[in-house]
């Protein structure tokens, strides 16, 4: 019982992520009618985020201290970060600490403005072009930003921790002790969740963007300007991916690759999901989650060997066959 | 001539004639030059050019004729690379049983997928082909090793019964050959300054390609292919009309996968070994990635696109940054450094980023591909020169 | 027109056209019929290194192209000569090999072996190289040794340390430096005895490929000899990412111990992962949690950060040691890089000086010459202490380091310390050894 309950928390955490990712890949399916390969990338860079914060808050110089020496016998040169500086010791070190969660207050205005740019400078110029021009353009993309992030980077992954007070396990049951970032990761995500469907819930301009989503067409005929709000919402599209992927960092370490290590499964959450589909967006990421964990366990590997391998392919296979649109997908919605 | 129009006859014969001389157009420069470097007609990667221009050629006929875009296909030339490596293992050496059985396997592999895949379109079918490329893809790493051996891959050892052929002599692997032509023997000839390899994998691979190409010619131009075309342009209609595209896509989508397969035994027959890789989605992708670059639904894009790829991933891979100082030498010591570092971010290490512009270039500047591109090019050279002549267009687009 | 297997030129040599060639009477001539692959004719020889440059071991080919870089530097006699002073065979002189000034081309692995593959084939059939070394994965060295048997060059292995490279796997023209498995397992045993004691209960993590299998094996067998249980082994897709719901079941399995057969990215996520899950704060039977990583690299024990703390594994050199040859090493490399080489650098390097090495001792480049000099080699001076590169499976055997995490490390290399050099006579196995069996050396092949 209490391995299944496990689990089931795993697999919430692990669906938090993908669902997070579906939800702008659908945003932008469902806005703009653009397929973007690239936004693995935008997942990766919002990892990114963090790791420059990090390395912004530990900007320092140099010390050289003369009763150490470093690996070819020089005195070695000790470096103080100039927040420790600035700051004391005491307030730096925590600055540090925190940069996770820091980074966030930088992430959404530098992916909303990179989305900006990017549905402004490229995806724009693709809206009337075939989706195989669309696949080609922003899969060149996203190698073209990787390999930007690895200029910058390097290639191995990069230790970015939560802070320490966050960092420990938190006793659920007598049984069951489970890290805490993992259920801080879960509640960031449904609030993240939450506030994306609020706005469009709520919000006049969600309306629109939702009557958009159903018919640009006649919208457009009502004399209203849709292009100016669906770059908002590749935008926001941008801000979603981003968020999972800074809050992601001190569960998964990132490298300039993570991104494509993710693509194709968030499409696959994505087409499960049904096109179109924001809520089937967001059960699929979950429900895929919670059966990989499953397929994980022990006894069920025992049974099929290789399940945990193949489970989310598998299951998206039966559902496309059984529901022919996904679980919540829209007719019409790129079937051609 | 071969039951084809006047215009694709020259067109099939330009094609083989290029196809022939390969080993010498790719060897443009001479070999002790700093730009031989850039050379291309080497053995292996005419064989690679040859063998994936085969495959791009059987995907095109998939999604540049009906539009169904498989994010599977690599799956095809896995299995028929496998069937191969299993051939040369247990049966005999010679390609010929080899490349049959990679065909027919990978055939009877995309009947079955392609069967239940097609009961969906659009983006769920892609999806559809990925799940099962994925599937297979990650059981050979793992579960099938005994099959497949994992991670390694498939390889010949000296143990392998190979009941057609005599013991090898010695204790060296062999070769895979067609009748005693050994598939890696080349002969090189010195002209001057340059040398040209004429390899004899490289024809065998370069003559099926001819075969596949003309046969997707005949395709192109059949009912058949009049049929595949309508479904891409309007599948609704058709099924009001009573017919039923089913078994039409089914059939295009057996033959594609069946060039995969043959292109992936082809592989093995080069160099006799099988890797799960070939299976992965990014192998998919990259066949996509070629049709689409060189042009979806012309006969000729997907073969330069292929070419292109290939072309990257070989070459400006394996130019580092002591080759570029060796080209940037006469320049003064502190622009030589800057000049290249700027250079190496492109080549070596940097190659992807060459490859992720490039397909950005690409589409933004020539919609349609490569080979639109350059009909553009010609048509607005001919406008220029004011000789607007009947359109000669060799590769014109399917639709 | 003669018939030879592949042509040969020279690469990275712009400048003019050789003017006797245009003078020929005839256009076609034919090339000579060469002794062997890729003979060397000219003044020069060419190496071919195939290391990853994209891909998740990007950094660590990266690493190794740094260190082939300065072996040639100090094959031409171009800087301090680093380990050529200290190696025990004085055959090179620093002024190249047999009189032929050493140059290199390189090429992207991307650790894929259809990639790794194409590349070698480029460098054998495109640049002529005679030799090619480098690598970070077993699969990838296992294929392009394969490949190199075929086209009857040398290859010598870079960072692989699957048993079955030099077991069931192993081809003449193919040799390794670097440990394996079963030496991981044979050294970590005592020091796990001593730390650990004799009453264990392991659970293993396995990454799902045959490198991760024979570690496994390997591991297992060592600690099963020492009196622990095997509880567990579980098979983890490779670049899972998340671990969680494979380490999860840890916690209630009534395992104390948590062994690691993960490399690179995975073992560093899968490590981040088991010590956010409260691992090695916990208590079982009576003892500490203890979670071990059979083999380490600097590269990863720097992307781990602070969880290795503490943490034993095994490696087959660090830039720690305090021998000569290890120091001459670290001393050319960190002054030419500002920092100190990885273990899979050293590998890269050691292995290119020991080829020219054994080219000159042999008096030829003839692969078979060569595996013929490096076969039973003995030497010393190249920061593993006394090494045999044994004939019958193409192995080196030396000492092996055992390796903990260090508590405070004082600067950004400063991750890992040397708890223990096991001596190479504890690591030593027999050539049909069961774990290494099935296999065949074959003969050697030099493409004649």
């Amino acid at each position: 019982m209490d391995a299944i309950l496990l689990q089931i928390l795993n697999g919430l955490d692990k669906g938090s992520a993908y669902a997070l990712i579906a939800l702008g890949l659908t945003l932008i399916f469902g806005t703009l009618g653009v397929v973007n390969f690239a936004h693995g990338a935008l997942f990766m860079i919002g990892a990114f985020c963090a790791v420059t914060m990090q390395r912004l808050f530990s900007l320092s110089y140099e010390v050289v201290d003369e009763t150490q020496t470093d690996f070819l016998g020089n005195p070695l040169k000790v470096q103080v970060p100039y927040v420790e500086g600035w700051f004391g010791e005491g307030a730096g070190t925590t600055l540090i600490d925190w940069s996770v969660p820091l980074a966030i207050i930088a992430t959404i205005p530098v992916m909303m403005l990179i989305g900006w740019a990017m549905e402004r400078g490229l995806i724009k110029h693709f809206y009337k072009r075939p989706h195989a021009d669309q696949i080609l353009v922003t899969f060149g993309l996203a190698i073209v930003l990787q390999e930007f992030i690895r200029y910058f980077f390097g290639a191995n992954p990069i230790q970015t921790p939560a802070p320490s007070d966050y960092q420990g396990t938190v006793q659920l049951t007598q049984a069951i002790a489970y890290p805490v970032w993992r259920l801080i990761y879960f509640f960031f995500s449904a609030f993240v969740i939450a506030g994306v469907f609020a706005f469009l819930q709520f919000t006049t301009f969600g309306m629109v963007v939702r009557a958009g989503m159903a018919d640009r067409e006649t919208v457009g005929l009502l004399g209203i300007d849709i292009d100016k709000r669906f770059t908002l919402m590749f935008g926001i599209a941008a801000a979603v991916a981003g968020l999972a992927g800074v809050m992601y960092t001190p569960i998964l370490s990132p490298n300039y690759h993570m991104g494509m290590d993710f693509l194709v499964l968030s499409f696959v959450v994505v087409v499960v999901g049904g096109m179109g589909s924001l809520p089937g967006a967001v059960a699929a990421g979950f429900l895929l989650g919670i059966l990989q964990s499953f397929a994980s366990m022990n006894e069920v590997k025992s049974l099929i060997p290789g399940i945990d391998q193949v489970i989310i392919y598998l299951v998206a296979i039966v559902i496309l066959l059984t529901r022919p649109r996904g679980l919540m997908g829209r007719k019409g919605v790129m079937e051609d | 001539m071969f039951g084809l129009s006047q215009k694709d006859t020259k067109f099939l014969l330009i094609v083989v004639a290029l196809t022939l001389l390969t080993p010498i157009l790719l060897n443009p420069f001479p070999s002790e030059s700093g730009l031989a470097q850039f050379n291309a007609g080497y053995p292996a990667l005419m064989q690679r050019f040859a063998i994936y221009g085969l495959m791009a050629i059987g995907f095109n006929i998939l999604f540049g004729l009906t539009g169904y875009l498989s994010f599977g296909h690599a799956a095809f030339l896995g299995v028929g690379s496998y069937a191969a490596v299993w051939m040369f293992k247990l049966l005999s050496m010679n390609v010929l049983p080899a490349i049959i059985l990679a065909t027919i396997v990978s055939g009877l592999f995309a009947l079955v997928i392609g069967y239940i895949s097609l009961r969906r379109s659009g983006i769920y079918f892609s999806i559809l082909t990925l799940a099962f490329a994925e599937m297979s893809y990650r059981l050979a790493y793992s579960v099938f090793t005994p099959i497949t051996n994992g991670e390694t891959g498939l390889q010949l050892t000296l143990s392998d019964p190979r009941i057609l052929d005599s013991a090898p002599e010695g204790g060296s692997l062999p070769v895979p050959t067609l009748f005693g032509l050994d598939m890696n023997a080349s002969w090189t000839a010195n002209v001057g300054p340059w040398d040209f390899t004429f390899n004899i994998g490289y024809y065998f691979c370069a003559v099926i390609a001819i075969l596949g190409f003309y046969l997707s010619l005949r395709i192109f131009r059949s009912p058949f292919g009049m049929m595949l075309r309508a479904i891409k342009s309007n599948q609704t209609r058709m099924s009001y009309t009573g017919l039923n595209s089913r078994p039409y896509t089914l059939a295009a989508f057996v033959i594609s996968g069946m060039y995969a397969g043959l292109a992936g035994g082809l592989l093995a027959a080069m160099d006799p070994l099988a890797g799960a890789e070939r299976m992965q989605w990014t192998a998919s992708g990259e066949v996509v990635l070629m049709t689409i670059m060189g042009g979806v639904g012309t006969l000729m894009g997907p073969v330069i696109g292929a070419g292109f790829i290939k072309y990257a991933e070989n070459i400006f891979s394996k130019i580092n940054e002591s080759v570029l100082h060796g080209w940037f030498g006469w320049l003064p010591d502190g622009l030589e450094d800057i000049v290249v570092w700027f250079f190496a971010r492109f080549v070596g290490e940097g190659w992807h980023l060459t490859l992720g512009l490039m397909f950005m270039i690409v589409v933004i500047a020539l919609p349609g591909g490569l080979v639109e591109g350059g009909q553009r090019i010609a048509r607005w050279v001919r406008r220029k020169s004011g000789r607007e002549t009947a359109a000669d267009e060799t590769t014109k687009p399917a639709e | 027109m003669s018939k030879t297997n592949y042509s040969r030129r020279g690469v990275l040599k712009s400048g003019a056209v050789a003017g006797a060639g245009l003078a020929l009477p005839t256009i076609f001539t034919g090339s000579s019929a060469a002794a062997f692959t890729n003979e060397p004719t000219g003044s020069t020889v060419t190496f071919g290194f195939n290391v990853p440059q994209t891909g998740p071991y990007a950094e660590e080919g990266l690493d190794e192209l740094r260190a082939q870089e300065l072996a040639v530097e100090h094959l031409n006699g171009i800087g301090d000569g680093g380990m050529l002073n200290t190696f025990s065979s004085k055959a090179l002189g620093g002024d190249g090999i047999l009189g032929k000034q050493v140059q290199f081309v390189t090429g992207d692995t991307a650790t894929k072996s259809d990639v790794a593959r194409a590349s070698a084939q480029s460098m054998i059939q495109k640049d002529g190289v005679v030799m090619i070394n480098g690598g970070s994965s077993s699969g990838v060295a296992i294929a392009v040794q394969g490949l190199c048997q075929e086209a009857g060059i040398i290859f010598m292995a870079g960072l692989t340390h699957s048993n079955d490279t030099t077991g069931k796997d192993k081809k003449a023209n193919g040799f390794r430096h670097f440990f394996n498995g079963y030496m991981s397992g044979a050294a970590l045993g005592p020091v796990l005895e001593k730390e650990y004691g004799n009453d264990r209960r392991a659970y293993h993590l396995t990454a799902d490929y045959t490198w991760g299998w024979t570690q496994q094996e390997s591991i297992a067998a060592s600690t099963e000899a020492l009196g622990w249980e095997t509880v567990q082994n579980v098979l983890t897709p490779v670049g899972a990412g998340d671990f969680s719901s494979y380490i999860a079941p840890v916690l209630n399995s009534g395992a104390d111990t948590l062994i690691l057969n993960h490399y690179g990215g995975d073992m560093v996520n899968s490590l981040t992962q088991a010590v956010q899950f409260g691992l090695r704060d916990k208590q079982v039977n009576g003892k500490d949690f203890t979670i071990i990583v059979p083999l380490y690299s600097e590269l990863m024990a720097a992307g781990a950060g602070s969880n290795i703390q503490g943490v034993f594994g095994s490696m087959n050199w660090n830039w720690q040691l305090q021998d000569a040859g290890t120091q001459a090493f670290v001393r050319s490399f960190g002054e030419k890089y500002g920092r100190p080489p990885s273990g899979s650098a050293h590998t890269c390097y050691v292995q290119t000086l020991l080829y020219a090495d054994a080219v000159t001792r042999a008096g030829s480049f003839n692969p078979c010459a060569v595996a013929e000099a490096l076969e039973d080699f003995e030497f010393d001076g190249m920061g593993n202490g006394p090494t045999l590169y044994r004939g019958a499976d193409h192995q080196c055997f030396k000492d092996v380091l055992v390796m903990k995490g260090r508590d405070n490390p004082t600067n950004e290399y400063d991750t890992l310390e040397i708890v223990e050099v096991t001596p190479v006579e504890q690591v030593m196995y027999e050539p049909d050894h069961p774990m290494f069996a099935g296999g065949d050396l074959g003969e050697c092949n030099d493409g004649a």
